[in-house]
């Protein structure tokens, strides 16, 4: 069993569509989670439809919904306090320092992040970079496992097969409460998954029923 | 936000004329664009807390697109596309255009003192 997992990505939301199926299934079986969330998702373009948010507002909303998902999913938060889509231009060296500090005080025993290069967004690859930098320069006897998630259309056929799989659908009700704690992105993020329907759980069944990730080899 | 009346964003825009403002100037189609469209392209720009002073400024459009410009001494601001705004309590003007879907393609904001973030 775990001792305690660390999940790191940049966005509000992005624990919801990503892990929170495999946190869920920590989380039932007593495993301590932590959440470290980059930022606030300052730039988001989805401000509700209709439009509830503007780029003002968002900031302040997004946070009550990450704390209000954090809630749903029963794991502690961390946020960052970076500024969204700045992460790739931050220094490399000081964001891993960053998150180094966090996880010894932590001591996880597994760390799920993006995969870099291979995660769309260029703060989940940048921050996903920092994060395996981080980990690299732990001590190799004690530093935790970390589990990388791929989500471009190409990472299969450049990567192989994710060698993690989880089947989230035992805990699809407690993934689709989270997704629907972001109440500013749900609908706008489904949405642009699927042309053909907007029955959003139809859609997160379909598209985030199973949570992959790469065991990543230091 | 409301859509956007004309006499009133002008108003406004005429309120910052010859102060010193700052500017929070943005356009996007979001970081996915290519993801989920491999014929789109990515493309943003950004500028916030820029500080400047124009000399002159006007809303330009009709029904749900209207343009901003705003004269500097040395340079302009435009930008194309704003059907909403906003004063918001802090009375910053707030001006932005979203697609069918409710999200952000372009914002135009202005405020005597700076943004927050």
């Amino acid at each position: 069993m775990e001792k305690h997992v660390v999940v790191i990505y940049p966005h509000p939301d992005d624990e919801a569509f990503g892990a929170s199926g495999t946190i869920t299934k920590f989380r039932e079986e007593g495993v301590p989670v932590t959440y470290l969330c980059g930022t606030l998702g300052e730039m988001g373009r989805n401000m509700g439809n209709p439009t509830f948010a503007n780029r003002e507002t968002l900031p302040e909303i997004r946070k009550k919904e990450l704390i209000a998902a954090c809630k749903v999913l029963d794991v502690d938060l961390r946020m960052l306090g970076y500024r969204d889509k700045t992460l790739e231009f931050e220094s490399r060296d000081e964001v891993a320092e960053h998150l180094k500090s966090i996880l010894l005080e932590i001591e996880p025993s597994l760390v799920i992040t993006h995969y870099p290069d291979h995660a769309v967004h260029p703060d989940h690859n940048a921050l996903g970079a920092a994060v395996i930098e981080a980990v690299s320069r732990m001590d190799e006897k004690t530093r935790p496992t970390v589990w990388a998630q791929a989500i471009s259309r190409t990472y299969e056929e450049e990567l192989g097969k994710p060698d993690v799989e989880m089947n989230i659908l035992p805990f699809f009700k407690k993934k689709m409460a989270t997704i629907l704690a972001h109440q500013t992105q749900a609908q706008g993020v489904l949405g642009s998954m699927s042309q053909t329907t907007d029955d959003l759980e139809a859609i997160a069944k379909e598209r985030l029923g199973t949570e992959f990730f790469y065991t990543w080899k230091f | 936000m409301e859509d956007i009346e004309i006499g009133k964003v002008q108003e406004q825009l005429t309120r910052f004329v010859n102060k010193e403002v700052y500017v929070h100037l943005e356009t996007t189609n979001g970081a996915y664009a290519s993801h989920f469209d491999d014929k789109a392209y990515n493309v943003g720009a950004f500028i916030r807390n820029a500080k400047v002073t124009y000399t002159h400024a006007k809303i330009v459009g009709i029904g749900n697109a209207y343009r901003v410009g705003l004269k500097l001494e040395i340079g302009w601001v435009y930008a194309e596309g704003l059907s909403k705004w906003e004063l918001d309590e802090k009375g910053q003007l707030l001006m932005a255009g979203h697609d069918r879907e409710g999200r952000l393609m372009v914002a135009l904001q202005i405020s005597e003192t700076p943004f927050k973030y």
